[in-house]
């Protein structure tokens, strides 16, 4: 009857089931390696990786899982070696990472820079300031009401950093200072909609203009070229994952530094563009004619902060 | 008349609940193809007493014995297989009647169409097989339970109050199914009612139960006649009976 | 506000253009999303079906409201954390890093049915108390095995079963918190609807976003349909 044909079906039904479910996680271990790329969410969201990573997989016959996550999240994810490479703006804490030895080397691969948006009523008058520093002064004392990253990223950094520079402390309990702990998106849907000022890397802003109407740049000119201020600019570096960490393909990360820092690879960098964009978001670091040793070289400093 | 065997067997068992002791048997036996009637007034314990015989609670004190072999606290399927309970309120799962009716059969991994239509015609039902069993009536439901019963062939079937609730039509169906029954298959048939003339028209024993306890089981006709224990007289004319120190 | 509504109208027809074009990246995901909530459903119902009956058969009262206890919690429970204990279980420093199942369609699997598994339990349990008691002295003096006892009862109870599966599945399709920590949103490995509309939001895409959460819908809706006409069409025919 009914219940015997059942008996029979289901030890079937749970067999190709778990085969189904179980079968991605076996098909990964064919040709090609696996190389696990932990990077923040502005990165990923920018399109650069979508864009030349290709190459790389073809080249290394490797697939390159990008995890975008928070600058945090990411290094966590280094120090678990949960990831085989890292690629942050976060200089310091990069810096940190390495001489703790969650990784085994650094390089710089890429910069582009800071601006700081504001409502175009302008209420602060951050418009008139000579620079960062100031407009940040002008915000402190209007009150005028700014939106923080407040979650550690790389532009959170960055932002305390420059608030620290120009003398001031910042009382956290302060009415017209918000800090929200999200990504860079959903800060400047809230500037946008808050009317408040935000401390923004200049791409992500870019890819996100048509949704911010009431944004505008008023600390950093139109482009990089505008914008000389050091302090503003955003350093990308790679990090190689130490292999004393369990399971870490440390062989394929450093082939993937080797790549990213060569001439052929920095040029497209440079040659990147958003969909409507017109302006380069990344700007390579390293000479594009001829090939360096990364590796054996020390890192720049690109910052100006030390 | 030939010694029939012991199929069922109580001995010492008491059953409490709450600090009160709802069943006290020192000595029980059943033999086999008994027609016996249990009577008794409501909170006699006349359905623990049928738990106990379906094997559904374990006694708390003494022991049972089927065929002779003591009952261990949880019997074997086997056993409990034996012996099987029409209640007084049919409960039908929401299938089709036949299905109902076959459940029994399907549990032990039985396949017997015929023999579910047989029963079917037996209790007069054979044109609704295939209907929702509960959209049935109380005595269509009820009739469907005893076929239900009947379809595993049990050794021992019990019914408590199973026809307290039909009209006369359905209870004249089940009762002379019941008849059939114990005839034919010599089918060991115990049951509880509270109308005494069913007790008169079916059973060839009848028992008392007084708080509890066994106070007269006797053949139905002596029981039934003036000779029978005063207690069995009061019980039977309606009155207040008062439990006698003698059993 | 007119740009929302503009948004709102775009994303109908953005959702249209997907599903009608067979967009291969869009196909990917829905493979990826059924396989990982149809999956822990499966594994949460396999599981959580005889643990919940069981407990609706057997369990004593106070045992009972214990057990109930714990699944109101793990049904309340915010999915990102155990999406986070889960990472930590699997992480490569942690005590499951051989299974290699960290960003991978298994982890998500995992966490999801942790997930589903209190509604499942609960839900079932629930619905196995709420079966008349007389029914179980029936089974047993038909000779049922303790396995037949809840088979029938679960049959009889199988309303508020498929309430509990549907719950479930609801509860793990729509999963954004655990799956993203878990999977980590890789494209082509793990990206399913969820983390797809988490990601094209925060890129400011959100007619896309919204195109995507029409069409999760849309498939929850159908997938649902799908139980309870399964469900009606056993009913109907009163089979088992």
């Amino acid at each position: 009857m009914d219940s015997r044909s059942n008996r029979r079906c289901l030890p079937a039904l749970i067999a190709s089931f778990l085969l189904i479910i179980l079968q991605p996680t076996v098909s990964a271990s064919s040709e090609t390696e696996v190389l696990r790329l932990a990077t923040t969410t502005s990165t990923a969201d920018s399109g650069l990786l979508d864009a030349i990573l290709g190459d790389f997989e073809t080249r290394f016959h490797a697939r390159v899982d990008v995890i975008a996550v928070g600058t945090g999240h990411a290094l966590a994810l280094g120090r678990a070696g949960d990831a085989d490479v890292l690629l942050v703006h976060a200089r310091e804490r990069e810096e940190g990472f390495l001489a703790a030895g969650h990784a085994t080397h650094r390089s710089d691969v890429m910069y582009n820079d800071f601006v700081l948006v504001g409502p175009r009523d302008d209420p602060a008058n951050t418009k008139g300031s000579s620079g960062i520093l100031d407009a940040l002064a002008r915000i402190a004392k209007a009150k005028a009401v700014f939106a923080s990253r407040g979650d550690d990223s790389g532009t959170h950094s960055r932002e305390i950093k420059l608030w620290a520079l120009g003398g001031m402390e910042l009382d956290k309990g302060s009415s017209w200072y918000h800090a929200l702990g999200q990504g860079m998106g959903a800060t400047l849907t809230y500037a946008n909609e808050r009317g408040a000022y935000t401390l923004t890397d200049r791409g992500t802003f870019l890819s996100q203009i048509r949704h911010l109407s009431d944004l505008e740049i008023q600390v950093g000119g139109q482009s990089i070229l505008e914008n000389q201020d050091v302090r503003l600019r955003n350093s990308y570096g790679v990090l190689v994952v130490s292999d004393a960490k369990t399971g870490v393909n440390s062989s394929m990360a450093k082939s993937f530094v080797q790549w990213i820092i060569s001439p052929d690879v920095q040029r497209k960098i440079a040659a990147f563009r958003s969909i409507n964009g017109t302006q380069p978001l990344f700007y390579p670091v390293h000479n594009q004619k001829e090939p360096r040793d990364e590796l054996a070289a020390p890192p720049d400093d690109a910052d100006g902060l030390s | 008349m030939a010694a029939a065997e012991v199929l069922l067997r109580l001995s010492g068992v008491r059953q409490s609940y709450a600090g009160r002791c709802v069943v006290d048997v020192p000595e029980l036996q059943l033999h086999q193809g008994e027609f016996l009637a249990i009577l008794g007034p409501s909170g006699a314990g006349k359905t623990t007493l049928l738990r106990l015989l379906n094997l559904l609670e374990a006694p708390h004190e003494g022991a049972l014995f089927l065929s002779g072999d003591r009952l261990p606290g949880r019997p074997l399927i086997e056993h409990r297989r034996r012996v099987t309970t029409v209640f007084q309120r049919p409960k039908l799962l929401s299938r089709s009647v036949e299905q109902n009716v076959a459940l029994g059969l399907e549990m032990r991994g039985i396949s017997d169409p015929a023999r579910v239509a047989m029963l079917l015609d037996r209790v007069g039902l054979k044109d609704l097989a295939k209907v929702s069993a509960l959209q049935l009536s109380g005595g269509e439901q009820q009739r469907v339970a005893l076929a239900r019963a009947l379809a595993i062939q049990p050794e021992i079937l019990l019914l408590d109050e199973a026809t307290a609730n039909l009209d006369p039509l359905n209870t004249s169906i089940i009762e002379n199914l019941l008849r059939e029954e114990h005839a034919t298959q010599k089918t060991t048939i115990i049951f509880v009612t509270h109308n005494q003339f069913q007790a008169r028209r079916l059973a060839e024993s009848c028992l008392l139960m007084l708080e509890g306890k066994v106070v007269a089981r006797s053949a139905a006709d002596h029981f039934f006649s003036p000779a029978a224990d005063l207690q069995v007289r009061s019980f039977l004319a309606g009155e207040l009976v008062i439990p006698s120190a003698s059993s | 506000m007119k740009g929302s509504w503009e948004t709102i109208q775009t994303a109908f027809a953005e959702a249209l253009r997907l599903v009608a074009g067979l967009d291969p990246r869009l196909l990917e995901i829905l493979e990826m999303t059924l396989q990982v909530s149809l999956g822990a459903l499966f594994l949460a119902t396999l599981l959580g079906l005889p643990i919940g009956a069981l407990c609706g058969l057997e369990a004593g009262p106070r045992f009972r409201g214990l057990i109930r206890g714990l699944m109101y919690t793990g049904m309340g429970l915010p999915p990102v954390v155990v999406g986070l204990a889960v990472y930590l279980f699997l992480s490569r420093s942690g005590p499951l890093a051989d299974l290699g199942w960290l960003f991978t369609p298994a982890a998500m699997i995992t966490a999801q049915t942790f997930l589903a598994l209190p509604l499942v339990m609960g839900l079932t349990m629930t619905a196995v108390e709420a079966v008349d008691p007389a029914l179980k002295p029936q089974l047993v003096s038909l000779g049922a095995t303790k396995g037949q006892v809840a088979r029938w009862t679960l049959f009889e109870a199988r309303g508020g079963v498929l309430t509990a599966i549907a719950a479930a599945f609801g509860a793990a399709i729509s999963e954004v918190g655990a799956v993203m920590l878990v999977g980590g949103n890789i494209e082509g490995q793990t990206r399913v609807l969820t983390t797809a509309i988490v990601l094209e939001t925060r890129r400011g895409e959100f007619a896309l976003a919204m195109a995507l959460g029409l069409i999760l819908v849309s498939l929850t809706f159908a997938i649902n349909f799908l139980l309870v006409a399964f469900g009606e069409g056993k009913t109907l025919r009163g089979r088992g």
